[in-house]
């Protein structure tokens, strides 16, 4: 073998960067004057700026925040914004109809919500997923009110299912798809037979009750923030079914899926609201009430899961195929090498579609608007209803829009730096 | 190319080769599409013995190693390994690949997880192993590979002969009875080929079955004790390294050797 003949034992000292390097105005000449184009460029820029902002600073920046209506506003000074809706209706672009004696309701949902994402973005709090797991159900019966124990019942029929599937696959040794039918059956005998029975009983029992809220009183930002996150929650798990469905070996599964994602990406989400707010009463037995905003969480989120689908099935195509056969040589089953090697690394490389298609969904709940629902979209058509606000445009959708930016510039920063702590190579 | 891949004697002593068959594989057949790839493949392969497969690209040495842990499906014929033999059967096939090991050419790291874990992550999740245990024998192991120090670093921070001695250690952490190489030295350096060749020298001198697809010579010559040369999907040649280097019989052993060893 051939010996190495020299090697440097000492780093060499250290040269002084160019100016170019580290100062502001080296920093200023190199990427703002490099050149006679990148200057005039660079003047063209900052007209361009100052012509976009000489009108709407002094606009916006003096508007006028205590007026009692449009007429006022007006009389007072007619160049600048009349933010004084925005100050008369804030509660409604926020809560929609919801009963204001009962804000803490949604108010504490949403605070909840934070404390229930923490276990999944923060692993060392991983410990109290449990609460992320009740978080939804407890959302609900916050946000909608009634008796808890229906609720219950929900987690109470997972429960059982899980029960129904332990017991079949280790007390009788049934293959997995025989203990997953157990378990769809004792979903089925738990709802005919157990759950009335016990909801009755524990109503009468507990009755731990909170004022009911129709659907139709929800609206504003809390509609918007109801629809999106239930969108984004279920159609990540579902989409990344879905990506591996349409991988699959099974012919079945994957006819399934194609036939899915390409249906649904095919077919634009307004279509899909008006089937859920229209004609899916046609099709359900008559007297079943089947709630229009789950109506229209479940049509948004399969929407945005057959998207979400291709943006893993992208990711999931970037990895050498060499990743599946050294978890195979290494004896992992499907399931574990999908869970601890493929889609780690799939997820990785597809963050920037996922927040992509997380972002889309969140902006898209603006079309339920299209179905009567009230979200700050719809509540701006109804605030301009008013007679005293009648031909307000401007200052409402600033506002909605400001909203709606807050929420997906945060979730974009959030997935930059999740990019950045993913890294773990050294380019 | 030399012969001499090691400076040092290589120790001969627990090189025993038992009479017990770990890898049997009978009239194998294999197609890709309709390529016959592999035809009529017979091979037995004994505990202890360290098995050179080499032969012109295409010839399907990979392939025929694949089949053996079931990366590739045979069509026709019998594999056993270990006594289990390889059909459809799930379950088999992982009590297989549990207990053999493979290294790839490209390494196949897993980006995302530190060579620790890396190799703890089979241990646990395979052999339901407690995570202490197996960070244990992981750093026994990566010790053994001579990179206990690199533990907590990702695989992209590490160089290629590196990389390929992490994926010796991840694999021996499963504590196989065989272990399969596929070219394991073929995207490497010259001189970290050497450092790859050495941990496969030591697992040799400790006994371990091993079956190489390689085209390192040397280390067929001083390592192995059967040299099986493949063209066209068939095994043309095998015998012992010295009698294969210096005295082959088919017409196709003689050209494949002159161009290898020729310059």
């Amino acid at each position: 073998m051939v010996n190495v003949s020299f090697v440097r034992e000492k780093p060499l000292p250290q040269s002084p960067p160019p100016i170019t390097e580290g100062s502001v105005i080296g920093w200023i000449r190199k990427n703002l004057f490099s050149g006679w184009l990148s200057s005039i460029l660079t003047i063209l820029s900052v007209y361009f700026l100052y012509v976009c902002l000489r009108d709407f600073i002094p606009w916006a920046y003096g508007g006028n925040w205590s007026a009692g209506s449009l007429r006022e506003c007006l009389d007072t000074n007619p160049d600048v914004a009349c933010f004084s809706v925005i100050g008369a209706r804030w509660r409604q672009l926020l809560f929609g109809f919801y009963p204001s004696e009962q804000y803490w309701r949604p108010i504490l949902t949403f605070i909840l919500l934070f404390v229930s994402v923490t276990p999944i973005f923060a692993p060392r709090f991983a410990k109290y997923f449990w609460f992320s797991l009740i978080y939804p159900g407890l959302a609900v019966w916050l946000l909608w009110g009634g008796s808890i124990w229906p609720v219950f019942s929900i987690y109470l029929a997972f429960a059982v299912s899980g029960l129904g599937f332990y017991i079949a696959r280790n007390q009788f040794k049934l293959s997995s798809g025989m203990s997953a039918i157990v378990a769809i059956i004792s979903i089925i005998i738990f709802y005919l037979f157990i759950a009335s029975p016990f909801i009755a009983l524990f109503k009468y029992i507990f009755p731990i009750t909170l004022l009911v809220i129709e659907s139709m009183q929800f609206g504003g930002f809390l509609l918007s923030m109801i629809v999106g996150f239930s969108g984004i929650a279920a159609s990540f798990p579902i989409g990344i079914l879905l990506a591996l469905g349409r991988q699959s070996d099974l012919p079945l599964v994957k006819m399934i899926c194609v036939g899915f994602i390409e249906f649904i990406r095919g077919v634009p989400l307004i279509t899909l609201l008006f089937v859920a707010s229209v004609l899916l009463n046609y099709f359900l037995p008559p007297g079943t009430s089947f709630d229009i905003i789950v109506r229209v969480i479940i049509m948004v989120t399969i929407f945005s899961a057959a998207y979400m689908a291709e943006v893993i099935r992208g990711g999931l195509a970037a990895l050498p195929v060499g990743q599946h056969e050294a978890s195979a040589a290494l004896g992992l089953s499907y399931w574990e090498s999908q869970r601890l090697i493929i889609m780690p690394q799939a997820l990785k490389i597809s963050i920037p579609g996922i927040v992509n298609t997380f972002i889309g969904l969140f902006k898209d709940t603006t079309l339920v608007s299209i179905i009567s629902l009230l979200d700050p979209v719809g509540l701006a058509s109804l605030i301009r209803a008013d007679q005293k606000w009648n031909g307000i445009y401007w200052e409402l959708y600033v506002a909605i829009g400001l909203m709606f930016f807050v929420c997906c510039f945060g979730m974009s920063q959030y997935s930059q730096y999740l990019e950045r702590k993913l890294k773990t190579d050294n380019s | 190319m030399s012969d001499a891949i090691t400076e040092r004697e290589i120790d001969r002593s627990k090189m025993e080769i038992s009479d017990e068959v770990a890898i049997h594989i009978s009239d194998m057949n294999k197609w890709f599409g309709s390529f016959h790839v592999l035809r009529d493949i017979n091979l037995e392969v004994r505990r202890g013995e360290r098995i050179v497969v080499c032969g012109p690209s295409g010839s399907g040495k990979s392939t025929l190693i694949r089949c053996i842990n079931r990366l590739e499906e045979h069509q026709q014929g019998k594999i056993i390994v270990d006594g289990t033999e390889l059909s459809s059967d799930l379950k088999n096939i992982d009590k297989i690949r549990s207990e053999v090991g493979m290294c790839f050419q490209h390494f196949n790291l897993f980006p995302h997880l530190t060579i620790l874990e890396n190799c703890t992550l089979a241990p646990i999740w395979v052999r339901k192993m407690s995570r202490k245990d197996a960070e244990e024998t992981a750093m026994r192991y990566l010790e053994k590979v001579k990179i206990p120090e690199q533990a907590d670093k990702f695989p992209g921070q590490l160089s290629g002969g590196q990389q390929q001695r992490v994926a010796i250690a991840r694999s021996l952490c499963m504590k196989p009875q065989i272990m399969l190489f596929d070219e394991p030295t073929s995207s490497l350096d010259p001189e970290m080929i050497k450092e790859v060749l050495d941990t496969m020298i030591e697992l040799a001198e400790e006994g371990m079955t091993m079956i190489c697809v390689t085209h390192e010579m040397g280390f067929a010559r001083q390592v192995a004790n059967r040299v099986i040369f493949m063209d066209d999907g068939q095994i043309v040649e095998e015998n012992e390294p010295a009698e294969f280097f210096d005295n082959p019989k088919s017409e196709r052993t003689k050209l494949f050797l002159s161009q290898i060893l020729g310059h």
